[in-house]
């Protein structure tokens, strides 16, 4: 019972991502040809939102509802791995038009051959583990 | 306000829900990230005997696959409970770009070319859904983390590494769409 209100959460995500058509491969290709603002202004207003919030919440020390400060988990220096990585993601998100949530969000929409970007997405995931040490950070 | 629900959301009302989706999850003590649930499935299907990347405690993460779980619930209910069935209204210039590639008019939110079922059964199509898929997979857990934890998590956070990951998205994203797609989509 402890994580229903995470399902509550996640069903918000899956029908904002489904509302607002970032689950579209046709609107991850309007992006990455900038031929519309569309998918801008989603990711920008909830940076824009994001930052304002975040840097109220450090200032006021807000608590989250077990009663510890809220924390967020600065990712590890690096160069190599940010750029490499990202780039062989935007490959993969240019390719499939999804990124991980909306891959999840496409299944439950009805598009079933989703449940094939989903398990080989899997696959690519054990495959750096696999290689992990052999890459350039 | 239903009339509003059921159209397309316009993008600032998609923004502010997802950075809402952001600090609920900051409230419940969790970080909003979606694609470190691959690992936490690979560790579940017992890949921590094998390579040390997958042995950690996965049972801290289950909240997370729940959010998962809730994000497909989602997806059902708004195409079944929350649309009207109407073609998405890409802009012109994209439309006269992808018919160059092969792919119509759109008539639902995602191209048949790509995502009816039947590609699965084609080797093109069923190419494309895995590759696809793997480097996603493979970038994502490589940079640390996909659009939720960088693109959104990250840059509220003002991080660097989360920056430089964005970057590299679109160098990817651009080299595909402009480089590649001409030459397997034609």
């Amino acid at each position: 019972m402890k994580f229903i209100k995470f399902l509550f959460v996640g069903i918000v995500f899956g029908i904002l991502m489904t509302k607002s058509e970032a689950i579209s491969w046709y609107r991850i290709q309007e992006m990455f040809r900038f031929q519309s603002f569309h998918m801008y202004g989603i990711i920008g207003t909830a940076v824009v939102l994001g930052i304002v919030g975040v840097y109220f919440i450090k200032k006021i020390g807000l608590k989250d509802i077990s009663g510890n400060p809220i924390i967020l988990h600065p990712k590890e220096k690096g160069f190599w791995r940010y750029i490499f990585g990202g780039t062989i993601f935007g490959f993969g998100w240019a390719l499939s038009g999804a990124c991980p949530g909306p891959m999840f969000v496409n299944i439950g929409v009805g598009f079933l051959s989703f449940i094939v970007v989903v398990l080989f997405s899997t696959v690519g995931t054990y495959l750096y583990g696999l290689l992990e040490n052999k890459l350039p950070n | 306000m239903i009339e509003f629900l059921m159209n397309p959301w316009p993008w600032w009302f998609s923004g502010i829900v997802i950075s809402l989706v952001m600090f609920i999850l900051l409230f419940f003590g969790k970080a909003f990230g979606v694609s470190s649930n691959l690992r936490t499935i690979c560790s579940i299907a017992g890949a921590g005997k094998k390579v040390k990347f997958f042995q950690f405690d996965w049972k801290s993460q289950i909240w997370n696959l729940v959010f998962l779980a809730g994000a497909i619930i989602g997806g059902y209910i708004a195409k079944n409970f929350l649309s009207y069935d109407v073609p998405l209204e890409l802009s012109e210039k994209t439309i006269s770009d992808l018919a160059e590639l092969g792919f119509n008019k759109p008539k639902g939110i995602q191209p048949e070319e790509l995502f009816d079922l039947k590609n699965i059964f084609s080797l093109k199509g069923f190419l494309t859904l895995s590759i696809g898929g793997l480097l996603v997979g493979f970038g994502a857990r490589y940079a640390g983390g996909c659009t939720s934890g960088h693109a959104i998590s990250g840059i509220s956070n003002l991080q660097m590494p989360s920056l430089i990951a964005v970057i590299g998205f679109f160098i990817g994203g651009l080299i595909m769409t402009h480089i590649i797609f001409p030459l397997i989509f034609n």
